[in-house]
């Protein structure tokens, strides 16, 4: 196995470790719990009294376009991390480089901004 | 003596699990205890006392009673989906801790996209928590779930853009080169304290923390779980020890960040390298593999104190201010931090 995946088997192992950790006390869970279940228990909870229609409502476009915008500045991440190590190579150009590509971002930012779309209401 | 070659697979099994058996769980079992002692002199009350002497064996006395209670699935619920959520939530807390490094040969693993790993990894629990509040069928899970993405993402990005300082003065992302730089660097030439990040990018240190605490949905943005509008958020129909993950994890995360927070802006496990002449990796001396955990343990103390003292003295924010806070005040803010950081790194 070459160095690079052998880093990431620690990963890997970790990430089993929580799966077996959980499965494991959640069956203790299963076998020591009791399980009495009846219509009231089973039915989600309202504050008491019975659900009025259905659970799964639809909801408000707005988380929506939040998700959009988050996209935007999560790919500008993707490329502005690899810019970050190598400044030291790239010196004045990057700099100006990556200058106007945030400059062009702040500017989407200001957009959404007049647009009303951070506007929470 | 028996001689024995494990293959490297086998190696790293034991490292894990010894790792998360000898150091995690002791340490977790400490700040657990901490934590709740601390938020109950907060409150002016004496908080667990009964568990062993003290109160220490608190978490275990939980994982006890929280075993024996009845797991509740809602009859309209996603089944599959609902059981499964908290252990994703789980699953993201443990794949934090492996890049972590506690000393100069202590570290479960270490690889250059360090960084980038973390951040991606620690956006997963946004899943866990989204399918938790769909999966509910219930009006108050759908809301706090729905608050919960719209606000881990909306925090994520702030988090994000200020590790990007971190990562352009230490000129890598690979965690344990981050702390090496951090002790091995000097301030305009003096080489006394290092260049422990949290002087030169105070900025950047705010910025991560208060997305910490966002990120963690402690108090002031704990909107997901308001409990006097949404009863328990996306956790309302959870019940027994499911509930429970979801409880430990989000203690755990806070104690995991504040590693990571202490890992990018405080140096991490290591002391200014001038005061022992030490100048790379392999002329550090091999006692730092023990002191280092206990220097990162006390750092990790400090900043969970910072994230539960702040939860406790902060009333909740509304949602919109929220949102606003993060679209038109963080993330402004660290990008023009990027941007000076990058500046002064290229004049200097």
């Amino acid at each position: 196995m070459s160095d690079f995946l052998r880093d990431y088997l620690t990963v890997f192992w970790f990430g089993a470790l929580a799966i077996i950790l959980g499965g494991l006390l959640l069956g203790i869970a299963a076998a020591i719990r009791p399980n009495k279940p009846n219509y009231e228990k089973l039915i989600a909870y309202e504050s008491g009294v019975d659900p009025v229609g259905h659970g799964w409502s639809q909801s408000q476009i707005r988380y929506y376009v939040f998700a959009l915008l988050f996209v935007v500045f999560d790919v500008e991440a993707v490329f502005i991390f690899p810019w970050a190590i190598q400044l030291e190579v790239y010196g004045l150009f990057g700099l100006a480089e990556m200058g106007i590509f945030v400059f062009v971002l702040l500017l989407g930012l200001v957009y959404a901004w007049k647009k009303g779309v951070l506007r929470w209401v | 003596m028996i001689s024995l070659t494990i293959p490297y697979w086998g190696q790293s099994i034991l490292r894990v699990v010894g790792g998360a058996v000898a150091v995690l769980l002791p340490a977790g079992t400490i700040v657990y205890l901490f934590l709740f002692k601390m938020m109950s002199f907060m409150q002016s009350r004496l908080g667990p006392m009964e568990a062993g002497p003290y109160g220490s064996m608190q978490l275990f006395a939980e994982v006890g009673k929280w075993l024996q209670k009845e797991d509740i699935v809602p009859e309209k619920a996603d089944r599959v989906i609902f059981k499964m959520a908290p252990i994703i939530v789980l699953v993201s807390t443990f794949l934090l801790v492996a890049v972590v490094p506690f000393g100069p040969d202590a570290y479960f693993t270490q690889f250059d996209a360090g960084v980038f790993y973390m951040l991606a990894v620690s956006s997963v629990s946004v899943l866990g928590i989204l399918i938790a509040g769909w999966s509910s069928a219930n009006k108050y899970s759908l809301l706090g779930g729905l608050r919960a993405a719209g606000q881990l993402i909306a925090y994520e990005l702030p988090m994000v853009l200020a590790v990007v300082g971190v990562v352009i003065q230490a000129g890598t992302m690979n965690l344990q080169s981050i702390v090496l730089e951090q002790n091995g660097g000097s301030m305009f030439g003096w080489d006394g304290l290092g260049n422990p990040y949290i002087l030169t990018q105070f900025i950047g240190f705010a910025v991560f923390m208060i997305a910490v605490q966002a990120e963690l949905t402690q108090t002031p943005f704990d909107m997901p779980i308001a409990e006097s509008e949404l009863v328990s958020g996306y956790m309302t129909e959870y019940s027994g020890f499911r509930f429970l993950m979801f409880f430990i994890a989000e203690f755990a995360t806070a104690g995991v960040f504040s590693l990571i927070a202490s890992v990018l802006f405080l140096g991490g496990w290591g002391i200014p390298f001038s005061w022992f002449g030490w100048t790379s990796v392999d002329s550090i001396d091999n006692w730092m593999n023990v002191v280092g955990p206990l220097i990162m343990f006390t750092k990790m103390m400090g900043l969970v104190f910072l994230i539960m003292w702040v939860r406790f003295s902060y009333p909740r924010f509304r949602e919109d201010q929220l949102q606003r806070f993060a679209w038109k005040v963080l993330i402004p803010v660290s990008l023009v931090n990027i941007m000076v950081t990058a500046i002064l790194k290229v004049a200097f």
